[in-house]
């Protein structure tokens, strides 16, 4: 094989990488604040997917301009959900929050059987089969476009959770849960608002994702899974690191695939997980807290 | 050692407890197959879900894999039957130890190197994925395609080979589960079961308190992996056939952990109550939607996935701590 084959196959798992990292962000963001890990994650980008599918298909709207208006959607979901159920759980021992979210993962998996049944459905856009030439490389325009708008979407978040108020308010809340509740700041508001941004990173990143793979309702697990390891490659809580962890994950799987067999990709991130596990158990970025 | 056993559990309990072993023996003289099958289900659940409550119950170490020792016990005794002919309870002297030897790694890997809570559930989760997928692609197994064993006619009962007719199947788990309540009751009066439950409250006091934190951890994974790859065999001999897709799968990971979450963690009872209780009421879904004419697939587990979020936001302990308190048995009973 030659050399650039290598390179196109490494730029195209970079780019939907970066569509990983951003689901991996929102994992991070709401395990990072709330302390919950959201074993519906990938369930609620499947959400995003088949809004996104379905709009395409009953009105032709692009996947890329609903991207805004999706995300918003989910993230009142998340903002309901978290206000309304997990608010209740967030005392309670992780193997009851546990419960909780793979129950919501369960219904939410089965609902959407019921509503679109068990056949993978996809986005054909106009621009689906085209691709930009820079020199020998040949990259992608769908997997261009979502890996560009991750990275926007990623840096909106940096910038509200650095320069904003409210985030710093939220990150007050993540460093000291009492000292939050101390200065007197709404903590179930905001916990909620945690939750519905971290949606809302899943349902941006489903949007983009509805580009690159056919959707179906039993991928929800798939990527709940490899959000996890995302995550905890990157290091939990750590927004760069699950940007860097989703790169890290989509580049492995990309030459896996390429290299070995792509049904065996998904054996290296977990190897990967494995390794950092062992040697930096706190993840490539992380810090880690006692 | 009997009386140790019974020790400080009230008359009512154990007449309850025989009662309810009684009918268990006498059900197959009545039951229909379509509900002999469904004991069977209960039964294999409540015994993994005892395994496992060995791990999160009395240890507190959350494991989110259990799927892997299913799997690896049910492989190995399947291949060894398969390749070289060799019966299911030689081979569970081969498949037990392989369980074990998993259960150690796993437990190796996170103990030694302070992987705890999340991150040792995702390590468990991981470990259990990586099988699957190494599975399907291990030729001597079949890989993705399948390991099928012959199957046999019901004419009579193979006990050594285990062929025959499902009621074998279902007095084997019984003894199983029952064995394995007393093992967990013997288990948790003893010394081991006393630091089990101190690491679980507070790892860093029980270290303090000169318990070999590490050294009980390990024994705890290793006691549960091997105890759940012996459902494992019973498991591939009854279906015939097994696929890494279906049995390394997180689902069932996480059927075998929703018993004793949902009967009561860290109880005794509780992992028997939630495999009736689930196992039942998933029976009785799907005898209600097939009575009202509903045969959308998706449908069931929607209204399973409304009753444990019921459960779980009523009764956030468990069951059988909230039933124990109405019937009057006694609290010592844990």
């Amino acid at each position: 094989m030659p050399a650039d084959i290598y390179l196109n196959v490494a730029i195209g798992g970079v780019l939907t990488g970066l569509v990983y990292g951003l689901m991996a962000l929102g994992l991070s963001v709401i395990f990072g604040v709330v302390r919950v890990v959201n074993f519906a994650h990938g369930e609620m980008m499947t959400i995003a997917m088949y809004i996104a599918v379905t709009l395409f298909g009953a009105f032709h709207l692009d996947p890329l301009l609903m991207l805004v208006p999706i995300a918003a959607v989910l993230f009142a979901f998340g903002y309901v959900l978290q206000a309304g159920l997990i608010n209740a759980f967030i005392t309670r021992p992780e193997h009851t929050q546990f419960l909780l979210l793979v129950a919501l993962a369960i219904i939410i998996v089965n609902v959407q059987l019921i509503l679109f049944g068990p056949d993978a459905q996809n986005v054909q856009t106009s621009y689906s089969y085209d691709s930009f030439q820079i020199g020998a490389l040949i990259v992608d325009a769908t997997k261009a476009y979502a890996g560009a708008a991750a990275i926007v979407v990623a840096a909106a978040l940096f910038t509200f959770f650095k320069y904003t108020r409210v985030g710093t308010a939220i990150r007050a809340c993540a460093d000291n849960y009492t000292g939050a509740l101390v200065v007197g700041l709404d903590v179930r508001h905001l916990y909620a608002l945690t939750f519905g941004l971290g949606a809302a990173c899943v349902g941006a990143a489903g949007v983009m994702l509805v580009l690159i793979v056919d959707v179906t309702p039993s991928l929800g697990p798939a990527y709940t899974l490899l959000a996890f390891v995302i995550v905890i490659t990157g290091g939990l809580g750590s927004m760069p690191g699950a940007l860097l962890g989703g790169v890290l994950i989509g580049l492995t799987e990309a030459m896996a695939g390429l290299l070995f067999t792509p049904s065996a990709k998904s054996m290296f991130a977990f190897a990967i997980l494995v390794l950092v596990l062992l040697f930096r158990p706190q993840g490539i970025m992380g810090k880690r807290a006692a | 050692m009997i009386a140790r056993l019974i020790e400080g559990v009230p008359r009512r309990a154990l007449i309850l407890l025989g009662v309810l072993l009684l009918g268990l023996i006498m059900a197959p003289l009545v039951a229909s197959d379509y509900l002999l099958t469904v004991l069977i289900l209960i039964l294999y659940f409540a015994y993994t879900g005892q395994a496992w409550n060995i791990m999160m119950g009395f240890a507190g170490q959350l494991s989110l894999g259990h799927a892997l020792y299913v799997g690896l016990g049910a492989y190995t005794a399947a291949t060894l039957y398969v390749h070289f002919g060799i019966g299911p309870w030689i081979g569970l002297l081969v498949a037990v130890p392989v369980a074990a030897l998993a259960g150690a790694f796993v437990g190796f890997l996170a103990f030694r190197f302070r992987v705890a809570g999340v991150y040792f559930a995702i390590l468990t989760i991981a470990v259990a994925e990586f099988a699957r997928v190494g599975f399907d692609h291990l030729n001597w197994t079949s890989g993705s395609s399948g390991l099928f064993l012959p199957v046999a006619q019901y004419t009579h009962n193979d006990l050594w080979n285990l062929r025959g007719h499902p009621a074998m199947f279902y007095y084997i788990l019984l003894a199983a589960t029952v064995l394995a309540f007393i093992g967990c009751r013997a288990l948790l009066k003893s010394r081991i079961g006393y630091f089990w439950l101190a690491i679980r409250e507070d790892e860093e006091a029980a270290r303090s308190a000169g318990i070999d934190t590490f050294h009980y951890k390990m024994a705890a994974v290793v006691i549960s992996a091997a105890m759940t790859s012996f459902a494992g065999v019973i498991y591939a001999f009854f279906y015939n056939n097994l696929f890494p897709e279906q049995v390394f799968h997180i689902v069932r990971s996480i059927e075998i952990i929703l018993g004793p979450i949902v009967g009561g963690i860290g109880t005794l009872f509780g992992p028997i109550l939630g495999a009736f209780v689930l196992t039942g009421l998933a029976e009785t879904l799907t005898a209600a939607l097939a009575a009202a004419g509903v045969d959308l697939p998706g449908t069931k587990q929607v209204f399973y996935g409304i009753c444990l979020l019921l459960v779980i936001m009523a009764l956030p302990d468990g069951i059988w701590p909230w039933l124990c308190k109405r019937i009057g048995l006694a609290e010592r009973e844990k």
